[in-house]
């Protein structure tokens, strides 16, 4: 009688993980302790040393670890531990990443020098140890946003390796995340970074090179001095071909191709807060708010934002051409007051239309912003040259409320600080004006659908869970409705995840595409009605 | 009909109240001891291996029962008196109905096994059983799962993901051989190898043994071997759970028996779901169907009928669907087991991944009575409509593209069934091209 005959099928995944997965991540350890001792100057002996190193060692660790975590498991869905994990269920090191990504970003924006960028004089800190890499690819010193760049990329191109170990299986996850990759790399990093090198876009004369960035995500495309500089002489052919391309792209091309596939092409194939959300974000997407009161916010405020965007633009524009800037002076209270106002008339409105709903999200958001809009408004009364009680109304002034809430807090502070916390499409489910154009073509002029297949639906609830943004997909594939939504992305994580080979996104006629095929049994009985 | 009262929270239950409530104001009350709000039992195994949290199983908002005006009761019936209308409740007084739906679903089958009564003994079927489950599994060395069914295999994968050796004992020679085609089981087979879980292909469990304190410490097989765990898990079946209602005016069989429009044997009262047996069931079906989507048909029609239109139970063509570990698997229409005479099948097979395609036809006739499909997606409304139309064998090889639901980008198989269709039939055929299909994929419903 041999009672241990089965001691030897011990589980192929070992716990804790192989051992070169523990190398990577101890390569990656060790390039974060480089990264973080520049901040202190430690590295300023050989910069272009410890830079390769911690580089390569978070490439190279990053990728290793990646991979092994998931070469030795059969292919599949690996969700297992998910929300028992302390880093994906906003555990105690859930906390710890967000809060030091929220500090980056914050570092970024407001507090540069922080991270050494220097102001007039030579780089110190961090990004210093990237002026050897900014001198390679472009003869120059590196910027905060250099540093940025660089560290995205890595982070697309190294979690990117991870996501395609992940999703082996699935042929559609390889591709999106292979051009996701590309995209990135070569559109959004190094093109631009060489393109400066051949002087493009320098001196001054600084334009973005992303050929897919395009307005409104690109809010300063439509700025006067970044039109001015598309226009320089000096920036010939390229900066018209960068401006007319910038026109078409968001008139011509997005519309169409949004028509043909949906939005996916781009929120989850070729853009860049998409790209970092589906790679280094894809551990927290189950993170994501599935109520209803929060998809009614999320209509509230991506509109928002895009109605706010387009104001802003078209004052910009007027500004531009006429050459007026009307400054109407307004006391900072009343400026304040009034979006206390129009802030609580959205809330009431939507409070009253939907009565069922428990608003609490509403007024807890309603109450930030416009506690943030306090902030801003009213700390020059008490800090800086001109502690003026009047604030001059212009299109400038909005560009630059824009820049601050929408550009830097609500994308890079909230967007990505807050993965660990609130999942990783915040910025794209709630703020971002072009998913919200593009989602207004998905939604009524589109031929993408995720189609329900027939009665296959159990209600498991994996597709709503796995759903980054948000949607609650199962309300639809319950019912056996195709799911049309504004706000989906394309990923096909629920698609993926679902034990039932129950979704599939595809292209289709638009006749029939909302509701979709409704019931599969006799004609007696429906399965469900709505 | 003021008040509809439902025993139950489960698919059919709640079904059942969601469709009396879309056609009357009638007084609806829900009551289960099970859990306050309806979930997806089929989740089960997602919140053990931590792919989900119970909140995420629920379909529904938690708001969603009082905006609808589903009154839900959180307590346990003991006891129908069909002559007052009256039930009684273990916390709450007594509760009066006008009608009442009977949804109580089913327990797990225990075959009278000496030790089956033992602290770790225990199918996986109600909220209650995974939360035992869970806490049996701090410092489990190993668990025996007992009967090779669809509930046995995903209780080996729970165990599974957390590190957790599984000795699996199945009784047919291959896993779930009376469903499943040799093929496709040996498929299985390999897959719960590959996972190394311990299966032990025929081979059943003579007693569980007990450590002298109620607890389980090991079983003993017919065999004779003696397999040490902490931890046995009962998946032979289920039984309608209907105990409370043995004895009573309520005509039961092994569940409460119904006509086709969910009545039972007493006027204004209606079963629904696991725990209704038909009396005579729609052909092609069995009088105990334990199926999420007849639960949800029954829920339907049985609230239909409440409300007085008359409606009859017809669930259409046969399908379901599972997963292996990673297989996934799909039917449609018959696959018997084994294929009866006048009833033959192509079937084609992935060389290295697990995936395969299965089309059965009746030969004299060469129409198409079933599909089965191990690891590859197929168009529910496609193969039904097939399948209702009894569509020959030809026509559905030469239209197979436009069943593929795999995601895109995929590899489709049409060349390789159109191959094997040829070499046994002798005809060449042409495939249709996608153009041609659009209409058969996208307005097939």
């Amino acid at each position: 009688m041999d009672n241990n005959a089965s001691i030897s099928l011990s589980n192929p995944h070992p716990e804790g993980g192989t051992l070169l997965q523990k190398l990577g991540l101890a390569g990656v350890g060790i390039s974060l302790v480089i990264f973080a001792v520049s901040l202190f100057n430690l590295t300023s002996g050989n910069q272009s040393l410890f830079l390769t190193v911690a580089m390569l060692l978070l490439m190279v660790g990053g990728a290793l670890y990646g991979v092994e975590k998931y070469r030795h498991i059969p292919a599949g869905i690996k969700n297992n531990g998910v929300f028992k994990s302390s880093m994906t269920n906003r555990g105690i090191i859930g906390w710890i990443v967000g809060i030091i990504l929220t500090t980056f970003y914050i570092a970024l924006y407001w507090f540069p020098e922080w991270i050494g960028q220097g102001t007039g004089g030579a780089n110190t800190g961090m990004v210093a140890l990237f002026d050897p890499l900014a001198q390679l690819l472009k003869g120059q010193n590196a910027s905060q946003w250099f540093v940025y760049g660089t560290f995205y990329t890595i982070a697309i191109l190294v979690l990117g390796i991870k996501f395609l170990y992940k999703y082996r299986h699935n042929a559609y996850h390889r591709n999106r995340t292979i051009v996701v990759i590309i995209s990135q790399l070569f559109l959004a990093y190094l093109i631009p970074e060489i393109l400066e090198g051949l002087n493009y876009g320098t001196a001054g004369n600084y334009y973005g090179k992303d050929l897919k960035n395009m307005w409104p995500l690109n809010y300063y495309f439509t700025d006067g001095w970044y039109l001015d500089n598309l226009q320089k002489t000096v920036e010939q052919p390229l900066g018209m071909i960068y401006l007319v391309w910038g026109i078409i792209l968001f008139l011509v091309v997005t519309p169409i191709i949004t028509y043909y596939v949906g939005k996916r092409w781009y929120c989850s194939w070729v853009c860049g807060c998409g790209g970092l959300a589906e790679t280094a974000g894809d551990p927290y997407r189950h993170l994501s708010d599935k109520s209803t009161d929060a998809w009614l916010l999320e209509r509230i405020l991506i509109h928002a934002v895009l109605v706010f965007v387009f104001i802003m633009t078209a004052l910009l524009m007027v500004t531009y051409f006429s050459g007026y800037d009307f400054g109407i002076g307004l006391n900072r209270f009343l400026v304040l007051g009034i979006v206390a106002v129009i802030v609580t008339v959205v809330i009431v409105i939507q409070r009253k239309a939907y009565p069922h709903v428990p608003m609490t999200k509403l007024y807890v958001v309603g109450g930030i912003i416009v506690l943030g809009f306090a902030i801003y408004i009213l700390t020059p009364l008490f800090f800086g040259e001109n502690q003026s009680s009047t604030v001059y109304f212009s299109s400038y002034e909005f560009r630059s409320w824009y820049g601050f809430f929408v550009g830097s807090a609500f994308s890079g502070v909230i967007g990505v600080g807050f993965y660990p916390v609130l999942g990783n499409r915040v910025w794209c489910r709630f703020g971002c004006p072009l998913a919200g154009y593009m989602g207004l073509i998905q939604r009524f002029k589109s031929k993408f659908r995720i189609t329900t297949n027939g009665g296959q639906c159990i209600s498991c609830g994996n597709c709503s869970t796995y759903c980054e943004q948000g949607i609650d997909v199962r309300a639809y594939a319950q019912k056996g409705e195709n799911i049309v939504r504004a706000s989906c992305v394309g990923c096909g994580v629920c698609a993926a995840v679902c034990p039932r080979g129950v979704l599939k996104l595809e292209n289709g006629p638009e006749e029939g595409r909302i509701h979709g095929p409704i019931e599969i049994s006799s004609e007696g009985i429906k399965v469900v009605e709505d | 009909m003021n008040h509809v009262v439902i025993i139950g929270n489960g698919i059919s239950g709640i079904t059942t109240a969601r469709q009396v409530r879309k056609k009357s104001d009638a007084r609806i009350t829900v009551i289960s001891a099970e859990t306050e709000h309806f979930f997806s039992r089929t989740a089960l195994m997602y919140i053990y291996m931590g792919h989900m949290k119970y909140e995420n199983t629920k379909p529904y908002e938690d708001w969603f029962w009082k905006k609808n005006k589903i009154n839900l009761v959180f307590d346990q019936v003991t006891e129908v008196d069909f002559e007052k209308k009256q039930l009684t409740l273990t916390k709450t007084t007594p509760v009066n109905y006008d009608k009442l739906v009977i949804a109580t679903g089913s327990l797990p089958n225990k075959f009278g096994w000496p030790g089956q009564d033992l602290e770790g003994v225990q199918g996986l079927y109600s909220y209650q059983d995974l939360e035992n489950m869970e806490k049996r599994s701090r410092s489990l060395k190993r668990a025996v799962i007992v009967g090779g069914g669809l509930i046995g295999i995903e209780m080996a994968e729970m165990f599974h993901s957390r590190n957790i050796p599984v000795t699996f004992l199945v009784r047919e020679k291959s896993f779930w051989g009376k469903v499943l085609p040799r093929e496709e089981s040996a498929m299985v087979n390999s897959e719960i190898l590959n996972n190394h879980i311990d299966l032990r292909l025929g081979e059943e469990l003579e007693e569980i043994l007990d450590d002298g304190k109620g607890q389980v410490i090991g079983v003993k097989t017919k065999g004779g071997e003696i397999i040490n765990c902490g931890f046995v898990g009962l998946t032979v079946g289920v039984r309608p759970n209907i105990d409370f209602l043995r004895d009573t005016a309520l005509e039961i069989d092994r569940g409460v028996l119904i006509n086709e429009r969910q009545e039972t044997s007493v006027a204004d009262v209606y079963a629904v779901g696991d725990c209704a047996q038909h009396r005579t069931p729609p052909s092609g079906r069995r009088n105990l169907e334990q199926i999420w989507y007849t639960g949800k048909i029954q829920g339907e029609n049985c609230a239909r009928n409440i409300c007085g239109d008359k409606s009859h139970y017809d669930p259409g063509v046969f399908y379901n669907s599972a997963k292996f570990f990673e297989i996934e698997y799909q039917i449609y229409g018959e696959v018997p087991v084994p294929e009866p005479e006048g009833v033959a099948s192509i079937y084609w097979e992935h060389p290295e991944a697990n995936k395969s395609i299965r089309i059965v036809f009746e030969e004299n006739s060469q129409s198409v009575i079933g599909f089965n499909l191990m690891g590859i997606r197929f168009r529910h409304e496609v193969c039904d409509k097939w399948l209702r139309e009894k569509a020959t064998l030809k026509t559905v090889v030469r239209d197979l593209r436009a069943a593929h639901f795999d995601p895109e980008f995929y590899k489709t198989y049409e060349t390789e069934i159109k191959k094997l269709y040829e070499q046994t039939t002798g005809e060449s055929i042409e495939l249709s091209s996608l153009e041609t299909l659009k209409n058969l994929i996208f307005k097939s419903a």
